[in-house]
């Protein structure tokens, strides 16, 4: 399209300046072809998405601290679901699987991965646009409507899909098990499907404008770690996510079909079902082949920002860029080798379960290389906290943390006891869920101001926006280690059934508390956001004083990102604090080398 | 408990409150790089990380000194006393690290919280560094590895060594049932196909097979103590999970095949009860539940600690509610208990007797 058309004038830089289009309000804002309005859309449905999500987390949290209890909030909110304000339990099952799955698809995997790839790709590796602006259009509006798709289902008369986000068959398939496995199931797989392809057609994009579109000297070993991690993400992705629709098209045959792929021997309702020969392990399998590397697919791009961020800030390059890179690299390849660490105890062959073991444990190492890393790249910096900042550190705790007890999960044996406990919903919310949110909220307060023209967010209600939500994540998830190696089950809709359990009843209301305290941190956070677009103040053009190429961009939105020819790039992008053999600065005065300046006479381009 | 939670969550809304009033004041700057933290931003947030780390040990602190009494008590079983020890030793390597990496990651926030003037140390790369950091996590996590697969593999055989009492726990949709072999201690063949709800064959026994006829089917499940038990599970509707949390064991019953576990209980139910961390848990819960029957409310009883077989793969509306007991008795207990129960053939064909 019309971004390729300039791109061959201006792949060598000769051209000068770059042609506007006439722009309606239609094709500028709904159906924009730009890379970073589709970024903005990428953003602004991924949070609208998230606040649903976590909207359904706090009131299913408010469930299981004071069960049974009458909450009129539950009956304005779920109507028919909350008689009397009690909340039914199959509307329990459905705001936990619903939650499960928006906040993983659709704010972690769209609203992360998607909101950054668009806006930095193109701009840190000195592109006028994605490679294919169209397939570009094409993959935000399929996730759109995918989204629409979800929040329908949400209103269906037999309630949304409930077997977990998991949906594994039997349950997920038979509407008699079930009353969600109707047709709330229907469209929680049809919106799944488009919501693959936008990804798959995103991704493609992505890989594609990674290797093909790179200004001049943006070779491989210059690229920004931000692009690194979205590069091999997507790769991740056309690798993975087309084996959980080969899973959801067949659970689709299976259930509207009559055919037996994963489904045998079923007697309920008083009566035997016609299926043979399938099985739910298969289902599991295929489930898991992305479902695992689904955690990198929305660890990557966070742990990506971070780098960034985290080295702009420190004013240090970033430690070991090299091994970072190998770490990625490592971390994507064993990634599409572990999901059997899901089915220890599936009834799949314990041998498989020692390879998946082995292959786990073996993750953790370019994990923990990471983690030395990033704290290493805080050793003797000159730290500016800033928001953005303090995301990236409490990103790196949690990953540790999260990440820690990942060692007890991983291993088989250890895995009996603690699985489907709330072990390890602590575990998987530490090191994906709330380490991807910080690497989101560290992305949108670094760039907010490349995304709107220069405006930047409030400093000061980022500060109290990150000291709420940090202590409360740990006041949430720390705990809940304990609760699940008490033995509670994750997904009961309440734990009164079991006097065991009687006194964790304390622990689950503290719980709760963080977790609504956290909440409403949200919405300073969503006030600073939208106010900021309207009326937060601009800063300078580039107010991070940071060294990649997205901030030699114009100011000012326009199609093809800078009014010039592109700029060329002499080096990689972590040259702060960079001196010569006389201490220094190599330009004197500024502690950061953009790119774009070329090599000083005598300088050597060392270390990496 | 609840006054300290309404404490701290005032004390946190006054923190906020205060945060937004400096944020008013300081929204009258206008100047270009009002929203970039300046030197007395980069010091309270170097300070706020190090009371942040504080925080975080102090949380710790707090949920061992509350919480751990909640755990489970010790392993009931044989291969459980393993486990136990194999969590344990990954829990100290797990706390050893954590401890170290996130001093470091908040302290060198705090000491190295930016000031203007100030330079950062230029370091890219040390690869000695980082051939340490990779060297010592492999070597860690392989004694771990080989230790974790050296025990899985011992828990996960599951043979007919040393007389195994035959056990098969069946799961539906919300109820827990459970099948001896019988004297014979061999399981009829079954398949849901032949579940016949009017004779009451509700798990499907094959009754022309000469094996089911003496197979005991029961709502709670007695072992004895001592004796391996091969369990064999099956589902007739979803995927369940036999939970087992006290033996350190589980495994999903998966419609359509038969999965397997086995372990050997250690404890009668009247020894695990005398256990002092039992008996102290059982007082808190009672307290817990007089308070309850003191307000009227449910779920009051008094009540006694027994082993529990959970429901812990979600399966519908009532997962929450499917367990079955678990009583592990002495042989002759259980020899007079097996004497009540009545066979598959009995039940089928009361006539005859």
């Amino acid at each position: 399209m019309s971004a390729e058309g300039h791109e061959h004038g201006d792949d060598h830089g000769h051209d000068d300046g770059h042609h506007h289009h006439k722009e309606t309000f239609v094709t500028k804002y709904i159906f924009s072809q730009d890379h970073k309005m589709i970024s903005k859309q990428y953003l602004i449905t991924g949070l609208i998405m998230g606040f649903i999500g976590i909207a359904m987390s706090l009131l299913f949290r408010m469930q299981i601290a004071w069960p049974g209890q009458e909450f009129p909030i539950f009956e304005a909110i779920l109507g028919k679901w909350a008689p009397g304000g009690v909340m039914d339990a199959d509307m329990y099952l459905a705001l936990v699987t619903i939650h499960g799955t928006i906040m993983v698809f659709f704010v972690l995997t769209a609203g992360l991965s998607g909101t950054f790839s668009n806006l930095l790709i193109p701009l840190q590796i000195g592109a006028r646009d994605m490679a294919s602006g169209f397939l570009n259009m094409l993959s935000y509006w399929m996730f759109f409507l995918s989204s629409v798709i979800m929040v329908i289902s949400l209103f269906v008369e037999a309630g949304p899909a409930a077997a977990g986000w998991t949906i594994y068959p039997p349950l997920s398939a038979l509407p008699m098990a079930q009353p969600g496995s109707g047709m709330g199931m229907t469209l929680w797989l049809v919106s799944m499907a488009i919501f693959i392809a936008s990804s798959l057609l995103g991704s493609l994009n992505y890989i594609v404008t990674v290797i093909n579109l790179r200004t001049k000297g943006m070779s491989m070993t210059r690229l920004p770690l931000t692009i690194w991690a979205f590069f091999v993400t997507a790769i991740i992705g056309v690798i993975s996510f087309p084996v959980l629709l080969s899973a959801a098209l067949l659970l689709i045959m299976d259930r509207s079909f009559g055919t037996s792929f994963f489904l045998s021997d079923i007697f309920i309702q008083g009566e035997v079902l016609h299926y043979q020969g399938g099985s739910p392990v298969l289902y599991e399998h295929l489930f898991w082949f992305l479902g695992h590397p689904e955690v990198y697919i929305v660890l990557l791009p966070a742990l990506g920002i971070t780098s960034e961020v985290m080295s702009t800030n420190a004013r240090k390059p970033i430690f070991g860029y090299r091994a970072m890179v190998a770490s990625i690299l490592a971390i994507a390849f064993l990634s599409t080798i572990v999901w059997g660490h899901h089915m220890f105890i599936s009834g799949m062959n314990p041998f498989l379960g020692s390879v998946f073991t082995f292959t786990t444990l073996l993750i953790a190492i370019p994990s923990a290389v990471k983690a030395f890393n990033y704290i290493t790249t805080l050793w003797k910096g000159n730290l500016q906290l800033n928001p953005a900042m303090l995301f990236s550190i409490g990103l790196v705790s949690t990953f540790i943390t999260g990440g820690l007890t990942g060692i007890i999960l991983g291993d088989s044996t250890l895995d009996i006891n603690v699985h489907d406990t709330y072990f390890v919903v602590a575990h998987f919310h530490l090191v994906m869920g709330i380490s991807a949110l910080y690497g989101l909220f560290a992305g949108v307060y670094h760039w907010f101001p490349k995304m709107f023209e220069g405006r930047m967010m409030n400093k000061n209600m980022g500060y109290v926006h990150f000291w709420v939500t940090a202590v409360c994540a740990y006041g949430v998830f720390f705990p809940m280690h304990f609760v699940g190696m008490a033995g509670v089950p994750r997904r009961y809709y309440e734990n009164t059934a079991f006097p065991m359990f009687d006194e964790l009843t304390d622990v689950q209301v503290l719980m709760t508390v963080f977790a609504l305290v956290a909440g409403a941190a949200q919405l300073l956070f969503a006030y600073n956001f939208i106010a900021s677009i309207f009326t937060g103040k601009k800063g300078p053009k580039n107010p991070w004083d940071s060294n990649t190429l997205e901030w030699t961009a114009e100011v000012k939105h326009i199609h093809g990102n800078w009014d010039g020819p592109i700029p060329h790039v002499h080096r990689w992008a972590y040259d702060y604090s960079k001196v010569d053999e006389n201490g220094e600065y190599i330009i004197p005065g500024q502690d950061f080398v953009p790119q774009t300046v070329p090599l000083q006479k005598d300088e050597e381009e060392l270390q990496h | 408990m609840t006054t300290v939670l309404t404490l701290a969550v005032l004390a946190l809304v006054a923190i906020a409150i205060w945060q937004m009033t400096k944020i008013f004041e300081l929204s009258q700057l206008k100047a270009e790089r009002a929203q970039i933290a300046n030197d007395n931003d980069n010091r309270k947030n170097g300070y706020m990380l190090f009371a942040f780390m504080v925080f975080t040990y102090l949380i710790t602190i707090f949920c061992f000194w509350k919480y751990t009494k909640f755990l489970l008590p010790e392993a009931s079983s044989a291969h459980g006393e393993e486990y136990d020890f194999l969590m344990l030793v990954s829990f100290i390597i797990i706390f050893i690290v954590q401890f170290i990496t996130q001093f470091l990651l908040h302290y060198f926030g705090y000491k190295y919280r930016g000031k203007k003037g100030n330079k950062a140390l230029f370091y890219a790369d040390n690869d000695r560094l980082e051939l340490i950091w990779t060297i010592i996590p492999v070597i860690v996590l392989a004694g771990l590895i080989l230790w974790g697969l050296y025990t899985w593999t011992n828990i996960m055989e599951v043979n007919d060594e040393d007389d195994p009492l035959i056990v098969e726990l069946y799961a539906q949709q919300f109820q827990w049932t459970a099948r001896y072999g019988g004297t014979d201690n061999v399981l009829g063949e079954a398949n849901v196909r032949m579940i016949d709800i009017d004779k009451a064959n509700v798990l499907g026994l094959d009754e022309s097979d000469s094996y089911s006829a003496d197979d005991v089917i029961v709502r709670e499940l007695h072992l004895p103590v001592g004796r391996k038990v091969n369990f064999y599970m099956r589902s007739q509707d979803v995927l369940h999970s036999a939970y087992m949390p006290h033996f350190r064991a589980q495994m999903n019953c998966v419609p359509g095949m038969t999965t397997e576990f086995s372990f050997t209980p250690t404890k009668t139910t009247a020894e695990f009860r005398k256990e002092p961390d039992v008996i102290d848990k059982v007082v808190r819960t009672n307290k817990i539940r007089a308070e309850r029957a003191a307000k009227g409310e449910e779920n009051s009883e008094p009540w006694e600690y027994d082993y529990i077989l959970l429901c812990n793969k979600i399966c519908g509306k009532s997962h929450y509610n499917m367990q079955m007991k678990i009583i592990v008795e002495t042989q002759e207990e259980y020899d007079a208990w097996m004497k009540e129960q009545k066979t598959f053939s009995q039940t089928m064909n009361p006539a005859e007797q």
